[in-house]
Formats: C-alpha cells, sequence, structure tokens
C-alpha cells in the first residue's frame, strides 16, 4: 500500500536552463534526480531532503527547491508539522529520528543581549595597532599561589595543574569518526592545528593517521569507551569523559552498522558491521563519587600531565552538577546547550529535552563563584554558536572557551538537511560511503575551518577592542559588559545582566 | 611544461570538467547555448572515468614521446616546442589511428565533424576551463 502525501519539497527545474548534463543525478544519494529511459532529466520530489547539493552544483543555476508545505486550514496546534509527524508515526509505529540541533522557535538569549564599548571617557583599542590576547588557558587554576623570590627574581613556587593553551577561545566540538567521515575528521584535526586550537575525536576513538594531530587533539572516553586504550589517552591533549550530549541529554548513542566499515571498525575497536551503541549513563557511574573515580583513574592513567574534561548537556539541575563536578577533580566542564547538534537522536529529546546554553552559562559559572571553586575548573560552553557576536558574549557570560561543531559542518559545506543519521549525506561528511566521502576535500575543508575561526578571532579582536580591553581574560565572566534586551526580570536575574540603559556601576 | 594531473582521491565524479570542456570549445562559449543548440555539439576533450567509487578526469597526457604524433598519416598532430601535443583540425581526416594508439584513450571522436577532439589546454585561459571549474580541486594544473 502507498500512503499518499504532500512531499516537504518541490524541486523545480527550469528546462530553458537545464542542459541535461546530469550533474545532478550523480550527486543526490538520495536518488531525487534520474535520467528516463530517452536520457532526459527528471525529479522526485518525495525523495528530496533540500541538502541543496544539486542547488550548489548545477552549472547552469536550472534548480531551486522550493518548500511544499501544504496548506492546513488556519490551526496555531495543528499546524502541518504536528500533522506529518503523526501521519509518520501512524504509519511505522517507531521513534521519530533526525539529525543536527534543536530548531524550534525558542528564544535566542544571545540576540538579546548587548555588548558595551568605549566613548570618551575610557579609550578603545585598535587591535591592529595594539597588542590583543586571546590566548586561553584551559585547565584547574590554584586556589592561590605562592611566589618566592631569589636573587630579586621572582620564583613560582605553587604546582600549577596541567593546561592547554588554545590560541583563540574557540575549539572544535566532539564529532566521533563514524559518525562524519574520515575526512571531515582529517580537516578538524589539520585545522585545530594550524589554528593553535583544539578538535575532539568524540566517542569513535582516533584513527590511526590521525595521530599526527594528537598535541591538538582531545579524546573522548564515552559510556561505550569506543577506541579508548592506553596509547590514545597518552596521545592526546586532554581528555573528555562524555557524560551527555545537549541533543539528546539523557539518552545514548547509536552508530548503525552499515556505518561501521573496516576503518571504523578498527578504530573504535568494535566488529565490522556490529551497531556501536552507547548506554545512556555509564554503567559505572551512578554519583560524583563515581565520576570522581573515573577522573582519577584516567588522570592516574596518564600521570597527572593531562586536564581531564567532564561533558554534559545543559539540564535543569546544571549549576549544582557542574559544581559536583569540579568538586569530583575535574579540569573542564563542557556544558552542551540544548540546540546542540548530533548525528542521530530522537526529534521529541532533541527538541523538548535540556535548556539554553545562555542559562547554563550565567547559572554554573555564578553557583561555582558563590562557592569560591570557580577556579578549580574552566568552562567550554557548547550548543548553538552562530557567530563570534555569540561567542564572546559566552566569554562575558562565564564561560572560558566555545566549542564550535554545527558551525564547523557549515563552514565545511553542511546545509543543514538533518538527515546526518541516514548515512547518505551528500556532502561528504556524515558518511561512511566511499563514494560520498570523497566529496569532502580535506585541503578545502580543513582551509575553510582555518579561515572561518581566524575570521571570528578577528572579530573579537575588534570587539574587545572597541570596550577598551585587551585580553580576553579581561572580559571572561565580567557581565557589566553585557545588557538585556526585551528579557523578563527573572532572565535577567539567571543570566546576571542588568537591562540596556542602566549605568555601568 | 604545466600539465593536468588527476586527484582521484577527491574526484567525485560530477563530470562538471566535461561540462566547462564543451563550453569553453564551442563557439559561442554559453553553456547553455553550447548544450541546447549548437550544432555540430561541442565534444568534451576530457572524459571522467569511473568504476564506483573510484572516478578520476582524464585528457591528453601530452606525452614527451607522444604515439599519437608518431602515428598520425596526415600530420594533424605535432609536438611543439613548449612540449605540448598540438593539434590541427584542418589537417585531421577522421582515420582514428591516434585512437586507436593512444595508450590513455585521449583522443575524442567527433562524429558529427568526422574529426578528434583532443585537450589543447585551453590556449585562451591561464588554466585550462576543467581545472579552474572543478568544484573539489580533483584536477591541478602544474609542473612536476
Amino acid at each position: 500500500m502507498k500512503t499518499y502525501q504532500l512531499p516537504e519539497v518541490r524541486i523545480e527545474r527550469d528546462k530553458d536552463r537545464c542542459i541535461n548534463c546530469g550533474v545532478c543525478v550523480r550527486q543526490c544519494a538520495f536518488n531525487a534526480h534520474k535520467f528516463d529511459e530517452d536520457g532526459e532529466v527528471y525529479s522526485e520530489d518525495e525523495k528530496c531532503v533540500a541538502c541543496q547539493r544539486c542547488v550548489s552544483l548545477c552549472p547552469t543555476n536550472a534548480l531551486y527547491i522550493k518548500d511544499n508545505a501544504p496548506f492546513v486550514k488556519d490551526n496555531a496546534n495543528w499546524t502541518a508539522e504536528t500533522q506529518k509527524y503523526i501521519w509518520k508515526q501512524a504509519e511505522t509505529g517507531g521513534v521519530l529520528l533526525t539529525g543536527m540541533g534543536n530548531p524550534k522557535p525558542y528564544p535566542i538569549y544571545w540576540d538579546h543581549l548587548v555588548l558595551n564599548a568605549s566613548q570618551v571617557t575610557n579609550p578603545s583599542i585598535d587591535p591592529l595597532r595594539e597588542p590583543m590576547e586571546l590566548r586561553t588557558y584551559l585547565g584547574s587554576k590554584p586556589d592561590h599561589i605562592e611566589i618566592e623570590m631569589v636573587n630579586g627574581e621572582p620564583v613560582l613556587r605553587t604546582k600549577i595543574a596541567p593546561q592547554i593553551m588554545l590560541k583563540t577561545p574557540i575549539l572544535f566540538s566532539a564529532m566521533s569518526y563514524g559518525a562524519i567521515s574520515y575526512n571531515a575528521c582529517e580537516a578538524l584535526g589539520r585545522a585545530a592545528t594550524e589554528l593553535g586550537t583544539f578538535w575532539n575525536t568524540g566517542e569513535g576513538g582516533l584513527h590511526r593517521n590521525l595521530y599526527k594531530y594528537a598535541p591538538n587533539t582531545i579524546v573522548q572516553v564515552a559510556s561505550g569507551r569506543f577506541g579508548v586504550h592506553s596509547e590514545y589517552l597518552d596521545a592526546a591533549a586532554a581528555i573528555e569523559i562524555k557524560i551527555g550530549q545537549g541533543a539528546k541529554p539523557g539518552i545514548g548513542g547509536h552508530l548503525p552498522g552499515e556505518k561501521v566499515g573496516p576503518a571504523v571498525s578498527e578504530t573504535r575497536m568494535i566488529p565490522v558491521g556490529s551497531d556501536a551503541l552507547s548506554p545512556a549513563p555509564h554503567h559505572d557511574i551512578y554519583s560524583i563519587e563515581d565520576l570522581s573515580q573515573l577522573i582519577f583513574s584516567l588522570k592516574e592513567a596518564t600521570e597527572y600531565t593531562k586536564p581531564i574534561s567532564v561533558k554534559i548537556s545543559a539540564v535543569h539541575n546544571v549549576a549544582a552538577i557542574a559544581s559536583g563536578i569540579a568538586r569530583a577533580g575535574a579540569d573542564i566542564i563542557a556544558i552542551d546547550g540544548f540546540r546542540g547538534g548530533t548525528g542521530a537522536a530522537p526529534t521529541m529529546i532533541r527538541d523538548n529535552v535540556g535548556i539554553p546554553i545562555e542559562l547554563a552559562i550565567a547559572a554554573v559559572d555564578a553557583r561555582l563563584r558563590e562557592e569560591g571553586i570557580r577556579n578549580r575548573a574552566s568552562i567550554i560552553a557548547a550548543g548553538g554558536f552562530r557567530n563570534s557576536g555569540d561567542v564572546i558574549k559566552a566569554i562575558a557570560l562565564g564561560a572560558d572557551a566555545v566549542y564550535l561543531g554545527t558551525a564547523a559542518l557549515v563552514a565545511m559545506g553542511c546545509h543543514v538537511c538533518q538527515k546526518c543519521y541516514t548515512g547518505k549525506c551528500n556532502w561528504g561528511i556524515a558518511t561512511q560511503n566511499p563514494y560520498l566521502e570523497k566529496r569532502l576535500n580535506p585541503d578545502i575543508a580543513a582551509e575553510r575551518l582555518y579561515n572561518l575561526v581566524r575570521g571570528w578571532s578577528h572579530e573579537i579582536s575588534e570587539m574587545l577592542g572597541g570596550m577598551g580591553i585587551n585580553a580576553i581574560e579581561s572580559l571572561r565572566g565580567n557581565r557589566l559588559h553585557l545588557r538585556a534586551v526585551g528579557l523578563s526580570r527573572e532572565e535577567m536575574d539567571v543570566l546576571g545582566v542588568q537591562v540596556a540603559g542602566s549605568p555601568m556601576a | 611544461m604545466k600539465r593536468v594531473y588527476a586527484k582521484e582521491e577527491v574526484c567525485i565524479g560530477c563530470r562538471l570538467c566535461e561540462v566547462w570542456c564543451r563550453t569553453e570549445h564551442s563557439r559561442s562559449k554559453n553553456i547553455i547555448k553550447a548544450h541546447k543548440s549548437e550544432f555540430p555539439p561541442p565534444v568534451s576533450r576530457v572524459l571522467v572515468e569511473e568504476l564506483m567509487p573510484v572516478s578520476f578526469a582524464l585528457q591528453c597526457r601530452h606525452c614527451d614521446e607522444p604515439e599519437c604524433v608518431e602515428s598520425c598519416i596526415t600530420g594533424a598532430l605535432t609536438k611543439d616546442e613548449s612540449g605540448r601535443v598540438v593539434y590541427n583540425e584542418e589537417k585531421c581526416v577522421g582515420c582514428w589511428t591516434c585512437v586507436l594508439v593512444c595508450p590513455y584513450g585521449a583522443p575524442q571522436r567527433d562524429l558529427e565533424r568526422k574529426k578528434i577532439a583532443k585537450c589543447d589546454l585551453c590556449p585562451d585561459r591561464d588554466t585550462p576551463a576543467c581545472v579552474e571549474m572543478c568544484p573539489n580541486q580533483a584536477l591541478v594544473y602544474e609542473e612536476r
């Protein structure tokens, strides 16, 4: 039986422009474009996922993908989307699956926060003429330092915990080999190395050929423990224990067996073709004390030479949890907001679970300060950072650095079609198909990632200079440089910012 | 001399090189006209060879010791001082001897004109069209 449904999109082909070259046919892994028996190209709307690959590569601009939302009789509750979901589930009885981050129109607090700038009473700084420091150290800072004067020179007596040094407060988020292609991992590794920052393996292990980027790699230890071995831990710059992910707080992961080819199998240390299931919790972590054991096991294993990060999703009790993590001995706390991306998640969880990263950063920073332990752990914020404005506001709210996932993917070519879980990514990013993987040339992708972070870093320097600040350190947690526009009293209280127009003092 | 080299590991088999080669070697140099109304239609001098997932674009290698120049019965193919294998369409009689002897299968048969078509490295451009228009940098034009 066929269920008749209006396709989500309509493919418009301008026949006057189409030269029948078939680029669209060859580029669509979803088979939305085909040749008929007479060699004429035609399209099937229902197969299109609107990834824009054909539109981008069509040499005559003959293609256009249009929204084909059905007319639904005026109804704010039973929208076309809600009805579509019901039809799909009535047909299959399954869980709705999706990819990427939460697309729902929740408030974006970044767009309700504005930055300060110097005028008359304090000078702004031109970062092209004067030094501007974006260097960021992540790791536990001491409660106090002891300095001893030796022959008139100060010598630091306090033993400083291991740190990682970033040339800019931006890192690439955890995206595993398996979820993304080898070429995508290679591009991230190369770009992180050139930028003097870090990329993160996610829970997929580190491919043998990518050990050359290890000094700029944060390796993850997740609930599935895929690809974890002593060499992997020893090679990394830092180790991250993944507890949660913003797109799917409280649930695990599932890399389908089709994506587990020989190289993924070897890297993850699981049989070829087997599903890689990451349990929802770590089965050895049911308390802060258990977490502490894993943190110290990893510290012991690497002889206290590298910082240990703990990544959690932003949930209601995030501040108290972060406090526990800092007390458990973590050097870095990574917090992933509800707009954080994923290769695959149940739609309902992605769209309804977790809290915005803006509120989470503010709550965690405030709590750790109140408890006098903010220095014990650095905070990395993640989840839907779109531009340098978001990054600098996160730092003013109290983050030490920011993880970019989706923005990095978009820089590499992703068009956010949300079909990562199908393994048919036409842009060569979220796929293990050797034919599709080639589409991501790591030389091009690495350069684009480099350019993106370089551009953002320039913009951050300009904005800092405008505020009269010459080091990112001086803005961290400096909420006086933020003002709120159009927020409620309660929201401003959580964010710890005042309404625009209120004075600096 | 500079030659066009294919990077098989990033060739995506889109065949845009062929599209732009035909356009460059058309009368109008207009992509839509070249493909829809010109007669005889332009023939691509580059051919994407594919056995998925492997693919790469192949055109005249401008060999140091070209078999085609050796065997051309009319002198339509010659080796010039820069090292290019130059093709004079006027002299070609369409005997297909070069097609037979070329170890790469580079000369293409232009069945309408009853002559061959072969890569001329786009003399009107700094970089051949196939190289410049490849969306994935799978073709490079360089000295090796």
